[in-house]
């Protein structure tokens, strides 16, 4: 990897610039990675703390009905050594596990999220690029106590009553909302646990693997000759346009609309100083495309790239 | 058009690049998704073996591309599988079983012995409270009432009989419910020991006043058992659940006060890397505590009001003592393996 890494071409430059990382795998080949943004992160914690809570409830009613169940039974109500007692140990365990095993549990699985996290697309991963391990995943959570859990108790306990209402209630706010707003004042939106366990949580990606861009260069027509081959351009004629200009050139045959079509045949046309026909833009442009894309892809292979259409050719 | 006609036929080289090695893509693509949608099992033997080969195959394509491809639709999508396919080769061991096993089997101890300076530290900073607790509460006993909390204080008070005192370390207190009883001492107890260590976040510090604090509640009881001449029993009703949970109490502040201190004083590496080093070591010993805490709240529901006489006690609670310390210090050694 030589160079800078602010002109190494196959950066990606996505709509937020400030999120985009680069992660190299322990092959020592640099991937684009794209933070979760901070909306993300907060949509997929409320998620899950709604499931949580949804959980809960189906455990504390599930055990309602066992208890009653029990009760009709015969099982006195006051006997914890009986089914009442297993009915709260139940109660007490499930509850501690959901609370602590939730976010655990699903980001040991394959997808590194949790469902709420899964919903909005992102995932956990390790921030060096090496594994992600059981023990990263565990640290970042047991740090979710202090952020999430605790205060949240704290302000639990005074809807209750206590003496301490306000300053008690207070400081519980401000303690969320210090550790709320944490992952906003570091670039990687790191919060306190992502910063313990050396994580980090980014968007997943999935893309398909398009078809040939141009497919009927390769084709040939009933007489024996490419349909593309009507069309020969002269060096003079590629020498107008560079790599981004190409790429937009790619979109354009891969979305596949007339109107585009026609529109970028036009204006190449009047570019090279060619009469538009009309009626064969898509075999004009796939023509057009694959003769540019030759003729950089030749240059690139000698190390000379040109950017764009302003750049001037090596 | 047969997929070899369509390679000559291909114009360009970059498309007969892709045209070569895209059966590959696709099946790696095929295997990461079934894998992502938690299908692993269905996978075939060929498959499962064929992924890491397949990865490397597509991190060179990758890399070979983005050198002589201006295909941007190509290398967007080799990119998304690289990525993709990285997290399943280099995910998280899939199988829990397998990690308890190496956890269990010296990974738990390791990391206990990896953060023994800490450790010290908080034994110390443990001992001092108890001994704060204590002095403040033989001064001035209403540093009692300051100490501990409500719920603590039934019969357990300053100037309380030795009969009633007696009465609450071996009392016939009613015995039901001691498994429900332990569950929630569980349950409570974890709360405190996830607290201690998730607070070195800060430095260290709020780790280090948790301990003093839990601790000088500690001396302040034992003062007032001290009075009535029942030191030796108090130690024991304490003891056989107590080496357990305050061993446990004590390896999560030293968890705590590790990454606190790990984060303040870097050394070398810089911040963020100490400080995930030092969280991952830390969330070992966590673990472990947890399941030293299922231990002691156990023996504290059943073990301490069934068991009702002091050299017993001091039997069950120093056995369990012993019990940790072994698997601590002489389990999971390597042979003349690096241990720093």
């Amino acid at each position: 990897m030589s160079g800078s890494k602010a002109v190494e071409p196959w950066i990606r430059h996505s709509a937020n610039p400030k999120l985009d990382r680069i992660m190299v795998t322990p092959e020592g080949v640099a991937l684009n990675v794209t933070i979760a943004a901070a909306g993300a992160r907060a949509g997929a914690l409320l998620l899950d703390l709604v499931i949580i809570q949804l959980i809960s409830i189906l455990v504390a009613l599930l055990c309602q009905a066992l208890a009653v169940l029990f009760v009709m039974g015969g099982a006195a109500f006051s006997d914890s050594d009986g089914p009442m007692g297993l009915i709260t140990i139940v109660y007490f365990i499930t509850n501690f596990l959901l609370l602590n095993g939730y976010f655990i549990f699903f980001e040991l699985g394959h997808k590194s999220a949790t469902w709420g996290k899964r919903a909005v697309g992102i995932r956990v991963a390790s921030r060096d690029g090496s594994r992600l391990t059981a023990e990263a995943i565990i640290a970042r959570n047991i740090v979710r106590t202090v952020e999430l859990f605790l205060p949240l108790s704290f302000l639990g306990s005074v809807e209750a009553g206590g003496s301490l209402v306000d300053l008690t209630a207070w400081a519980g706010l401000l303690w969320v909302l210090m550790f709320m707003l944490f992952p906003l004042f570091n670039r990687d939106r790191l919060r306190g646990g992502d910063v313990i366990a050396g994580t980090w949580v980014i968007q997943n990606v999935k893309k398909n693997l398009g078809d040939i861009v141009a497919p009927s260069a390769a084709t040939t027509a009933p007489d024996g000759v490419a349909p593309t081959a009507r069309y020969q351009f002269s060096d003079a004629d590629l020498s107008v346009y560079g790599e981004y200009e190409l790429q937009t050139l790619e979109n354009v045959l891969r979305s596949d609309q007339d109107d585009a079509l026609e529109k970028v045949a036009t204006s190449i046309c009047q570019k090279i100083g060619w009469e538009p026909g009309s009626g064969d833009e898509r075999i004009f442009l796939e023509a057009y495309y694959t003769a540019l894309r030759a003729r950089l892809e030749r240059s690139m292979r000698f190390g000379r790239r040109r950017k764009d259409k302003f750049s001037a050719e090596e | 058009m047969s997929s070899e006609q369509a390679l000559n036929a291909a114009v360009l080289r970059s498309d007969r690049f892709r045209l070569e090695r895209e059966a590959d893509w696709i099946r790696l693509e095929d295997i990461v998704t079934k894998m992502e949608k938690g299908k692993a099992r269905r996978l075939s033997d060929d498959d499962v073996l064929a992924l890491p080969t397949l990865y490397r195959t597509l991190l060179s394509s990758l890399s070979i591309a983005r050198e002589n491809s201006l295909d941007a639709g190509l290398i967007d999508y080799l990119e998304g599988l690289a990525l993709r396919s990285y997290f399943m080769v280099y995910g998280t061991q899939s199988s829990f079983g397998r990690w308890l096993s190496s956890f269990f089997g010296g990974g738990w101890s390791r990391a206990v012995r990896a953060i023994q300076f800490d450790i010290w530290v908080a034994l110390l900073v443990m001992i001092a409270g108890a001994v704060i607790g204590y002095i403040l509460v033989a001064g001035d006993s209403d540093w009692f009432y300051a100490l501990v909390p409500g719920n603590f204080m039934d019969a357990r008070v300053p100037g309380a009989s030795e009969e009633a005192l007696r009465g609450t370390l071996f009392g016939a207190q009613d015995e039901g419910g001691l498994a429900v009883f332990s569950a929630f001492l569980f349950s409570n107890n974890a709360q405190v020991a996830l607290l201690a260590f998730a607070l070195g976040f800060a430095f260290a510090i709020p780790s280090i006043l948790l301990l003093i604090h839990n601790m000088a509640l500690l001396g302040a009881m034992l003062w007032v058992f001290a009075q009535r001449g029942l030191t030796v029993d108090f130690v024991g009703w304490l003891s056989i659940h107590g080496t357990t949970e305050l061993f446990a109490i004590l390896l999560a502040g030293a968890a705590g006060i590790h990454v606190g201190r790990s984060i303040a004083f870097p050394g070398v590496k810089s911040h963020l890397k100490a400080a995930s080093d030092a969280g991952k070591r830390a969330a070992l010993v966590m673990a472990g505590v947890i399941v030293m805490l299922i231990c002691a709240g156990l023996l504290e529901g059943f073990g301490r009001q069934l068991i009702n006489n002091t050299a017993a006690r001091f039997g069950v609670g120093g056995g369990m003592l012993l019990l940790w310390l072994v698997y601590f210090i002489g389990f999971g050694r390597e042979r003349r393996g690096p241990d720093a």
